[in-house]
């Protein structure tokens, strides 16, 4: 492999810094004791002390979480069953209707899916709040999902299933004991996918949250319409440590998938 | 190799396509065709058909030609010299992390950033220059579009260009073909998949963006998604909302069209 050229070097480390820079700045100002983005004055840590005293904003951080965790969970679940069934589709036609069907949440604005959503809701009866925001982050979740576990089941031998029945294992058997761990890495995947587009979403939620309930998307851009607030620079020092952590976790879960894979 | 018996998991997922799938897609449709009052109209597909929304729509897709422009000059490079590193993966990962915090928080930043007295203006001022209103124009908007978009982007591209056999750029160069060439005939025209898709990702969100065009470019430039927003959340002309969101799920899937895989043989 030649190496880079200096230009190159330059060029990558000017997109780095850019893609960076932003996010830096951020978590920098949330240590300054004066009230701006623009100069900072001594170190401090009352935006973070002010992000724990605010029951409100904890409450709202907890809430988005706990939506993520269900939603990603609910979605798994939906999710991997309907790859499941889609595997055991023969009907072609009817598989790729199927999967066209899956995609059109992923390809949809989230403007439009908030919208129609909005009216589902709204002409059902479900109280806009916690409720609605789940159900649509499972909703947005459950076609990654498929789409995460499906290339684990089509590389799966079909033999492996044939033998375990002439073993004598019962379907269920079959499933929790051949299937499931076949494709767990592909399963644990789908979950970290949706549990971060569940995190980051913003324009669904906006628009199926009622009065009484918010996620930290949504309330950070209720605080940024109202101008800089350094409590935001401190909720983003949280968040980019949270996601880092969950960067970590992600590719650790990821590569032990490989590993296992190898070693096979 | 999946008997009947597994086809009893479609079920949950059959509710859930009908429910949030099909059902949506009818409802917009079908409330395209109200009036405030809920009567049956065409009315707004009359009012979408004059010069305020037609201008509308061009300028977003303007707008969204240019950021996916932006965007791919500047993913398609930085994407082709990942490849050329050597511990590609974890730069690749490096590139996403961005992409995985808050998009709100991201477009918060550039408030400061491009703020009247924020480090930008202050570079601004080295040069000798007067502080400029950066927030709240087009560059402002499509810069921090670009910005948002570049990860998705580049992610593709670089997918397509990894999968890349190295043997065609040696036979190229081989056959006399100059860098330049080579890149033109053999690498672009082999990874224009990953282009698509970084097209689609890109073009299809930017047409409707509206929390951007809100935060940073204050009410200048209106999107489609600005417009359904508007018309949903604060107008609460649900039938209006709904016709813009049935053009926009049409543009949709032109653009699907246009950008869509061919699937050449071998295995699905």
């Amino acid at each position: 492999m030649n190496k880079l050229s200096a230009v190159s070097k330059a060029y990558l480390i000017l997109v780095f810094t850019v893609l960076y820079a932003p996010i830096f700045y951020l978590i920098f100002y949330s240590f300054n004791s004066g009230g701006s983005m623009n100069s900072f004055e001594s170190f401090t840590l009352e935006h973070y002390q002010a992000v724990f005293d605010d029951t409100r904003l904890i409450v709202i951080l907890l809430n988005t979480v706990l939506v993520a965790l269900l939603s990603g969970l609910i979605a798994t679940i939906i999710g991997t069953l309907g790859a499941i069934g889609i595997v055991s589709i023969k009907n072609k036609k009817m598989r790729s209707t199927l999967l066209s069907l899956n995609n059109v949440l992923i390809v949809s604005p989230d403007v439009v899916i908030g919208a129609s959503f909005l009216i589902l809701f709204t002409i059902i009866g479900i109280k806009l709040g916690f409720a609605s925001v789940l159900v649509s982050h499972v909703a947005f979740s459950v076609p990654i999902v498929v789409l995460m576990v499906l290339p684990k089941l089509l590389e799966m031998n079909a033999s492996l299933i044939d033998a375990a029945r002439d073993l004598g294992a019962t379907k269920r058997d079959v499933l929790t004991r051949v299937i499931l761990p076949y494709i767990a890495p592909g399963i644990f995947a789908g979950f970290f996918m949706a549990i971060t587009y569940s995190l980051d979403d913003f324009a669904v939620t906006f628009f199926v949250t009622g009065n009484g309930f918010s996620t930290l998307s949504v309330e950070i851009y209720s605080m940024a319409r109202a101008g800089i607030s350094l409590t935001i620079n401190a909720i983003s020092g949280l968040v980019f440590l949270v996601t880092v952590l969950i960067v970590i976790g992600y590719y650790f879960v990821v590569n032990r998938g490989k590993r296992t894979e190898a070693g096979r | 190799m999946f008997n009947k018996s597994t086809k009893g998991a479609l079920t949950p997922y059959f509710i859930f396509i009908a429910l949030f799938v099909i059902a949506p897609i009818a409802l917009i449709i079908y409330y395209s065709m109200l009036d405030l009052h809920g009567n049956f109209t065409l009315a707004n597909y009359k009012n979408f058909f004059t010069s305020t929304y037609l201008s509308m729509t061009l300028t977003s897709f303007w707008y969204a030609f240019l950021i996916t422009f932006f965007t791919l000059l500047i993913a398609y490079p930085t994407a082709y010299l990942l490849t050329k590193t050597k511990h590609k993966h974890l730069w690749l990962m490096l590139i996403i992390i961005p992409s995985w915090i808050n998009l709100l928080l991201k477009t918060y930043a550039f408030i400061g950033i491009f703020g009247l007295y924020g480090p930008l203006n202050a570079v601004i001022e080295v040069f000798g220059f007067d502080p400029q209103q950066i927030l709240f124009t087009d560059f402002s908007f499509i810069f921090v579009s670009v910005y948002i978009f570049i990860p998705f982007m580049i992610i593709p591209i670089f997918n397509s260009l990894d999968k890349l056999n190295p043997s065609f750029i040696y036979a190229a160069r081989d056959l006399g073909a100059s860098a330049w060439t080579t890149f033109r005939r053999v690498v672009f025209p082999l990874t224009i998949d990953g282009v698509k898709s970084g097209i689609q990702v890109t073009f299809i969100p930017a047409l409707s963006l509206f929390m951007i065009t809100r935060l940073i470019a204050g009410n200048q430039v209106i999107t489609l998604g600005t417009a359904i927003e508007q018309q949903f959340l604060v107008s609460q002309n649900w039938g209006m909302g709904s016709t813009i969101a049935v053009f926009l799920i049409l543009f949709m899937v032109v653009i699907m069209l246009f950008t869509g895989q061919k699937k050449k043989g071998g295995r699905a």
